[in-house]
């Protein structure tokens, strides 16, 4: 084990092919968490308001993307959804299923904030004239926003994290494109501890850039 | 003028108000006194209409509160209300909390608004806290913050749910005192209250209610020395 003598070079040569799968990474993250903000407040808003098949599919949903694996929902929209003869490219099985997942976590979290903001903003806006849309979106929405934004920064870091699950399926982002090289040419060791690397980078620019932008969003 | 018929509330099977009739004029200070759970708070909700009613109206300026083409809205900018958690919003600075409304209701421009909000701080004696966020404000800055706010809306109607019933008593009389300073410029003002001197000193007439019955109505000399009503006499001799 100690005669194992590591080769850079190779990796070094792949870096580019690397950099450029981890911009997959990073786009199929975001749009994850774009979409999964949208359908979390949705979740959010119904498991709070409504009653009826449609709170039992917002429940299930939350229940379903907190206590299952990641790993075998992403495998519910590869093999799975593949046995009913629906093929998703590697891309979409990867998108859906960090969707669902994030979707899900976020709902929890937008409930929670939504909880915190007392009843009486929402009455005390609407005293003044304020539609229930101007009320939430002025009002209640940039408490909930403040409340939830780390959680959403956490969430963001776990997207890019988890979508190194993309291998399994197929997709070549970051960790499918280190695994192709790395299979190719045995440098195995080198090339995933290049790639731990690069994670560790993109996450740190993610907190960084959160930071930053907390200490211009929030002012109180 | 507010004119209130037959107005019976209900929360499910809790028969909370029991055919209220009541008339505010223009100009008048109403003081409304009673135990806590006798619908004070629900009727000032049926007056700017943040409850629906089963039966009976609510008119303002003739126009039907609870009646299905009115436009609420815009029927709410007339009527400001005080609570007695003085909800400011959290996230925006007093000049803020007090523009919003102007703004986005009433449509007036980001400086008539300000100009506005800065007039009504400086009314209720907080010129000096324009930039400041609610948080470092105290209860009694942050109940004028809200009175502040509803003025702002240059309402003809103000209601007040308790407003100082919140607050550390050493901050009661600031709040007081911008109201007693509304009754003087001529505000026409529904105060629920339980400050019996402020009712007593300030209002033109006050109302006693027990369990969702107006008990009794009257000039405060009438009400607080000759009440003709036992529960009234009963709830006067305890707040004392
Ligand atoms: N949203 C509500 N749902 C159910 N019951 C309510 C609600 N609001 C008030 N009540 C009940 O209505 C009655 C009158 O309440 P309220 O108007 O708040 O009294 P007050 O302001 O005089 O203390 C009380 O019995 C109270 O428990
Ligand atoms: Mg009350």
């Amino acid at each position: 084990m100690f005669d194992y003598n590591f080769h850079w070079r190779p990796v070094m040569k792949s870096l580019p092919d690397l950099l450029e799968a981890s911009l997959l990474t990073i786009q199929v993250a975001v749009l994850a968490m774009v979409l999964g903000i949208i359908i979390g407040l949705c979740l959010a808003l119904t498991r709070l308001h409504l009653k009826g098949p449609l709170y039992w599919f917002a429940s299930a949903w939350v229940e379903l993307a907190r206590n299952t694996p990641a790993l075998f929902q992403l495998f519910f929209f590869g093999f799975g959804l593949g046995a009913f003869g629906l093929h998703l490219s590697p891309y979409f099985i990867v998108l859906a299923g960090l969707t669902f997942n994030c979707a899900g976590y976020l709902a929890e979290n937008f409930r929670g904030g939504f909880q915190a903001v007392p009843e009486t903003q929402l009455r005390a806006s609407r005293s003044l004239g304020m539609t229930a849309w101007q009320a939430y979106t002025r009002v209640v929405i940039p408490q909930v926003f403040r409340i939830v934004y780390h959680p959403i920064t956490n969430q963001m870091v776990w997207a890019v994290l988890m979508s190194s699950l993309g291998m399994l399926v197929g997709f070549r982002e970051l960790s499918g494109e280190t695994q192709f090289f790395a299979s190719r040419t045995f440098r195995i060791f080198e090339y995933f501890a290049v790639t731990a690397v690069i994670y560790y980078v993109i996450v740190k620019i993610i907190l960084l850039a959160s930071r930053l932008l907390a200490s211009r969003l929030f002012r109180y | 003028m507010i004119e209130i018929r037959d107005l019976h509330k209900y929360f499910g099977s809790l028969h909370v108000l029991k055919g209220i009739d009541l008339d505010v004029q223009k100009g008048e200070v109403l003081s409304v006194i009673g135990a806590s759970g006798s619908g004070k708070s629900t009727l000032l909700y049926c007056i700017n209409g943040l409850e629906p009613i089963q039966q009976g109206s609510v008119r303002v300026d003739g126009i039907d509160v609870h009646a299905k083409g009115t436009d609420i809205n815009k029927l709410r900018t007339k009527l400001g209300m005080v609570f007695q958690q003085w909800n400011s919003f959290p996230h925006l600075t007093a000049l803020e909390n007090v523009a919003l409304a102007p703004k986005i209701v009433k449509g007036k421009s980001r400086d008539e608004a300000r100009d506005i909000a800065a007039k009504q701080l400086t009314h209720v004696g907080l010129g000096e806290k324009l930039n400041v966020f609610p948080s470092s404000l105290s209860g009694g800055q942050q109940q004028r913050l809200a009175i502040a706010r509803a003025l702002a809306m240059e309402p003809e109607y103000m209601l007040f749910d308790e407003a100082t019933s919140a607050l550390d008593p050493e901050l009661v009389g600031e709040v007081l005192d911008t109201m007693r300073l509304l009754a003087e410029e001529g505000m026409t003002m529904i105060c629920v209250t339980h400050e019996m001197g402020f009712a007593r000193d300030v209002s033109d007439r006050v109302a006693f209610f027990h369990q969702g019955v107006m008990e009794e109505i009257g000039p405060p000399a009438q009400i607080f020395s000759e009440a003709q009503s036992e529960h009234t006499r009963k709830f006067l001799a305890n707040v004392r």
